[in-house]
C-alpha cells in the first residue's frame, strides 16, 4: 500500500480585500502540515497574508467535455451586457 | 535550473501510432494547441503528449532537487553571513521549484512516489550539469551566473508552453530565478575585482563551467529526436541551438565587463549574423554524463537515496499520527 501523503490544494490571499486564489498544491499528512508546507512553498516572498488548504480529493470539478453545454449558451445572450443598449448621446448619467 | 532535452543519444521519438488515437479528438487537440490555447489537466490529450510532458516536467523537477546538492555543499563554508543567507535562500528556492514541477507533473496522472522511484533507480534523468563538482567558492558564483542564466534562457519561453500547470509553474520559477543569476554574477564580479588569487579562482570556475553550461541546452537541433513534435505541440517553444546562441550572445559581454575570458579560442563576433560564432561542443562528454559517467553521478544519487530512505520513518510516523488524530476526532 502506498504511504504517500495526500495532496492538498493551496489558496493564497495576496492581501486583505482580495479573494484567496489557487496557487498550486502540496503533499502533507494533515491540514496543519499542509499549511506549513504551503507557507514554505508558496509564500517565500510576501505573496500572501492568509492561506487555505483543501484536500484535493474534496474538490468536484466540471467536466471539460461539457464545457460547451455549460458555458456556450451565454455567448448569444449579449443583452446581459450594458453595451447591448444604445442610448442617445445627450442622455447623461446612465 | 534544468535542461530542455536529456534524451539519450539515438533515442527514438516517443510518438505512438496515431491510429490508436481517436482522429477527431486528435485533430481538435492539434487545432487548439496550434491556436495557442492552453491544455488543462482534465482535457483530453494524446497519450504521447502526456508521456512527453511527464518525462520533461519530472526531469525538470529532478534537476531542481538534485541541483540543491552541489550548492548545499557550500552553505556551511560561505565566506560571509550575507553570502550564507543568500545561498540558503537560493537553495530553498530550488527545492520550491522542484515541488511546483512535481505537482504540475502529478496533474498528468503520475505520482510523486513513482517519479522519485524513477529518479533513484536511474530510469529518469536530470540535468547533466549537476554531476560536476563545486571545488571552490567561485563555483557558486559561476553556477548562479551561468547555470541559472542558462536555465532562465530555457525557461522563459516555457512560460507559454501549451500545458497550463507547467506554464504556471514556469511563471513562478522565472520570477524567482532572476535573483539566482544576479547573486552569482555578483560573486564573480567581487572575486574578479579582488586579489590576483581571487581573480584566478573566478577564471578557473568560468573555465570549468562554461562548456557544461552550453551543453545544458541539449543536443544540437539536427540530433534532437523529439524536437519537431515538441515544437508542434508547444511543449517546447524554441530549438536547443536557438536558445544556446542567445545565451552565448548575452553572456560574453558580461564576462568581458568583469575582465574574465571565455575559454573558447574559436569565439568571435560575427558581424553578418549579429551573433558570436563559437567552438565545437564536446558532445561525447555530454552523452557520457547523460549515461551517468559524470564525475559525481554516483555520489549525487546516493545522497538522494539516503535522504529518501532516512526520511521514511518520518513520513510513516506523520501518516500514523494523522490517522490516529482523525480517529480521535471521529470518536468525539
Amino acid at each position: 500500500m502506498s504511504s504517500e501523503w495526500p495532496l492538498w490544494e493551496v489558496f493564497v490571499r495576496a492581501k486583505n480585500g482580495l479573494a484567496h486564489k489557487h496557487v498550486g498544491s502540496v503533499h502533507a499528512a494533515d491540514a496543519r502540515m499542509a499549511i506549513e508546507a504551503a507557507r514554505d512553498t508558496y509564500t517565500r516572498r510576501l505573496e500572501g497574508v492568509s492561506l487555505w488548504v483543501v484536500p484535493s480529493a474534496a474538490i468536484a470539478a466540471s467536466d471539460p467535455g461539457e464545457a460547451d453545454a455549460l458555458f456556450e449558451p451565454a455567448a448569444d445572450k449579449v443583452y446581459r451586457h450594458p453595451t447591448f443598449y444604445s442610448i442617445p448621446e445627450h442622455i447623461k448619467n446612465i | 535550473m534544468y535542461t530542455t532535452d536529456l534524451n539519450d543519444k539515438g533515442r527514438k521519438p516517443t510518438a505512438v501510432n496515431p491510429s490508436t488515437e481517436d482522429p477527431e479528438r486528435l485533430a481538435a487537440f492539434e487545432a487548439r494547441v496550434a491556436a495557442d490555447d492552453f491544455i488543462e489537466p482534465k482535457d483530453w490529450m494524446p497519450e504521447a503528449y502526456r508521456k512527453t510532458l511527464v518525462r520533461q516536467i519530472s526531469q525538470h523537477a529532478h534537476s531542481e532537487i538534485v541541483g540543491m546538492l552541489p550548492e548545499g555543499n557550500w552553505i556551511t563554508r560561505a565566506p560571509s553571513l550575507r553570502r550564507k543567507a543568500v545561498l540558503l535562500a537560493k537553495v530553498q528556492d530550488e527545492g520550491g521549484h522542484g515541488l511546483y514541477l512535481y505537482a504540475a507533473a502529478e496533474t498528468l496522472g503520475t505520482s510523486r512516489e513513482e517519479m522519485i522511484e524513477a529518479l533513484h533507480s536511474g530510469r529518469a534523468k536530470y540535468s547533466t550539469i549537476f554531476n560536476y563538482p563545486t571545488l571552490t567558492w567561485a563555483d557558486i558564483g559561476a553556477i548562479g551566473w551561468l547555470v541559472d542564466g542558462a536555465a532562465i534562457m530555457n525557461q522563459v519561453p516555457l512560460q507559454r508552453t501549451s500545458y497550463g500547470p507547467y506554464a504556471r509553474a514556469m511563471v513562478r520559477i522565472c520570477k524567482e530565478e532572476s535573483f539566482h543569476q544576479r547573486q552569482g554574477y555578483e560573486i564573480m564580479m567581487t572575486l574578479a575585482a579582488g586579489t590576483p588569487e581571487q581573480k584566478r579562482m573566478a577564471q578557473d570556475a568560468l573555465n570549468r563551467w562554461w562548456w557544461p553550461s552550453l551543453m545544458m541546452f541539449g543536443p544540437p537541433d539536427d540530433n534532437s529526436p523529439n524536437s519537431a513534435q515538441s515544437m508542434r505541440w508547444r511543449i517546447k517553444r524554441e530549438t536547443n541551438d536557438q536558445i544556446r546562441q542567445r545565451f552565448v550572445d548575452v553572456t560574453v559581454p558580461q564576462a568581458e565587463a568583469i575582465g574574465l575570458k571565455i575559454p573558447d579560442t574559436a569565439l568571435v563576433w560575427n558581424e553578418a549574423r549579429g551573433s558570436y560564432d563559437f567552438g565545437e561542443i564536446d558532445w561525447e562528454e555530454f552523452y557520457a554524463v547523460v549515461r551517468g559517467e559524470g564525475p559525481l553521478a554516483r555520489e549525487r544519487m546516493s545522497a538522494r537515496v539516503t535522504a529518501w530512505e532516512d526520511g521514511a520513518w518520518v513520513r510513516e510516523a506523520a501518516m500514523a499520527h494523522a490517522a490516529k488524530h482523525e480517529m480521535r476526532v471521529a470518536a468525539e
